[in-house]
């Protein structure tokens, strides 16, 4: 199944890297977490053709949910990825009612504004959510009830490496399925979508949520992972980067924000520890380098290449 | 009843009348044009029976029941139609797949999730049918946007058949078409189920008179006169429309 291919080199580029980088492992570990959360992105505007910057809130709600979860309830992992994934989509869902209504700017604009209020009520609620100065005391149980979460991160970083790869797989099923097919029909044309009679609206609602579901599971994991969840977890900065990785990829294909997650996070990495002052300015260089040439993603690379080696008439398109 | 009942359709944007009380009727196996100058509100009276804009005053019922408060995709489901004057299609999909949705709708099945869009075989049996019928077999795998304008046409009338609609409106379907393959649309039209209601707005007269049972004639909002094809080519005021300007 040669679909499957790019998935699974990225699998086994994961476990090579685990034993190339092993007292890199924390930071690996976010790059898995970005993933999902890129994944989840790329579902709700990649697939769905909906374009939102307040991803960050359905990852956060999800973090929050799994950190109290796991502090005043049941600290399994596992539980605590529905919990998240629970919250997120709840969230997704009911800003989702007035948020799928709208489309352009206006989503824009509302769906970054989800995302303040998230971040606002978890500064003020201090006793439930520790305001500022995060949430602790997150104590995680091992995973399934045997491996458990060690200082180097050993465990953090295949529990996270497991749960990438059943969220692509779910996802990539998803994509094959009819609902996948509307949602692209969806992005396609809204218009020709209701005249076969389909309601766009609670379509989008649909596609919403579950990639706010997914977003959730990306703030469970960290939450569970780094055993404190920050209210970073809502910026707006956390929204901006994961639409950045994604647009990097390239939308619409799963493989793709794996892909750009990986390159965004491992230049801002060494951009960041070569000169902390001026790694924003690489980061935006590579951007505008990959919007220029490349206005599919990076995962357009080996076709573009091709087309340009064979005399690049259709540059671009 | 049987059928789509229009009654005193008024449509205003702003302070421009664009549907003026107009009364219609279409039955099963009507074959109904709409004719009249540009700008004389033909997509616009489509648009309300479909559902995209809603009536400033009047009613519609089909099948006996008033489907007013209907939405567009509610409409659908109940089997009312249409195809757009501008080609409206998944542009980055594959014909096929262009088929294939519609006819996942149709069956309700658009929310599986689990399962491949193409494992159904009955569904994969009708798409290829719609490829037959059509002959765009051999464009199947071929994105909409790679086509002919005269292809493209044609497979939103597939598509739109594929809803197995009760109620057929075709908004200028050979528009942008080349005259060379005209005649596609034109065998399309009259290979249609019989006992399906169509109405068809158009421009190219040689198409209306070769498909159309009934015409109505629409000017400025409001219906002018209808009749047989004779009735329509033999009246004076329709010839004064037609001839004195105002139709390109
Ligand atoms: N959404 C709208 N807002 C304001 N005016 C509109 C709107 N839609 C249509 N109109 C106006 O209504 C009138 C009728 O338009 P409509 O598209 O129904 O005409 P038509 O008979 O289909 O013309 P054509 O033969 O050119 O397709 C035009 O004057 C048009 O400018
Ligand atoms: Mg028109």
């Amino acid at each position: 199944m040669k679909s499957w291919g790019p998935p699974l080199l990225l699998l086994i580029l994961a476990v090579v890297l685990y034993f190339a980088l092993p007292f890199n492992l924390a930071f690996l570990t976010r790059i898995l977490i970005m993933v999902v959360l890129v994944l989840s992105l790329d579902l709700v505007l990649g697939y769905a053709g909906i374009a939102t910057l307040g991803q960050a809130a359905l990852y956060g709600a999800g973090a929050y949910a799994a950190g109290l979860f796991a502090i005043h309830v049941w600290a399994d992992p596992v539980a605590g990825l529905f919990v998240g994934a629970g919250a997120g989509a709840m969230l997704a869902f009911v800003s989702g009612l007035v948020l799928m209504r709208t489309q352009g700017l206006t989503l824009i604009m509302l769906s970054i504004a989800v995302a303040s209020i998230c971040l606002e009520i978890a500064n003020k609620a201090r006793d439930v959510t520790g305001g500022a100065d995060g949430l602790r005391g997150i104590r995680m149980e091992p995973v399934l009830g045997l491996f458990a979460f060690d200082f180097i991160g050993k465990t953090g970083f295949w529990y996270a490496l497991a749960v990438v790869a059943v969220v692509f797989v779910v996802l990539a099923l998803l994509s094959r399925a009819p609902l996948g097919l509307s949602l692209r029909g969806i992005h396609e044309s809204p218009e020709r979508m209701a005249a076969i009679g389909v309601s766009v609206y609670w379509r989008r609602i649909t596609a919403y949520t579950i990639g706010g579901g997914i977003a959730g599971i990306a703030g469970a994991l960290s939450a569970q992972i780094t055993q404190l969840v920050s209210l970073e977890s809502f910026s707006f900065t956390l929204s901006a980067e994961a639409l950045i990785m994604l647009i990097l990829g390239g939308t619409g294909r799963l493989y793709g924000a794996v892909l750009g997650t990986l390159i965004f996070m491992f230049v801002h990495h060494w951009a960041a520890a070569n000169d902390p002052f001026n790694w924003l300015f690489v980061i935006g260089a590579l951007v505008l380098a990959v919007v220029f040439f490349l206005p599919k993603g990076v995962i357009s690379a080996p076709p573009a290449i091709t087309r340009l080696l064979k005399g690049g008439r259709h540059a671009g398109s | 009843m049987q059928g789509l009942e229009v009654r005193g359709l008024s449509k205003r944007f702003g302070g421009l009348t664009v549907s003026e009380d107009i009364d219609f009727d279409l039955m099963p196996g009507d074959r109904k044009a709409l004719i009249g100058p540009n700008g004389a509100g033909k997509s616009t009276f489509s648009n309300l029976v479909t559902g995209i804009l809603t009536p400033t005053s009047g009613t519609i019922r089909f099948d006996g029941s008033d489907i007013g408060r209907l939405n567009e995709a509610q409409r659908v489901r109940l089997g009312i139609a249409k195809t757009f004057q501008i080609t409206t299609l998944f542009r980055d999909l594959t014909v096929r797949e262009n088929l294939r949705l519609p006819i996942l709708e149709r069956e309700r099945r658009g929310f599986g999730f689990i399962g491949r869009a193409n494992g159904h075989t009955a569904i994969e049996a009708e798409v290829d049918d719609l490829l037959g019928q059509f002959a765009l077999g051999g464009l199947a795998d071929r994105k909409v946007a790679d086509l002919a304008y005269g292809q493209q046409r044609l497979v939103e009338l597939a598509l739109t058949l594929a809803l197995k609609p009760r109620v057929l409106i075709l908004d200028e379907p050979a528009a942008g078409v080349p005259s060379s393959e005209t005649h596609l649309i034109v065998d399309a039209i009259e290979r249609l189920p019989e006992d399906l209601a169509v109405l068809i707005i158009e421009h190219d007269m040689d198409l209306v008179f070769r498909v159309a049972r009934q015409i109505v004639v629409l000017v400025q909002g409001r219906i002018l006169t209808e009749g047989t094809p004779e009735d329509i080519a033999a009246d004076a005021q329709v010839r004064e429309l037609y001839l004195g300007g105002g139709h390109d």
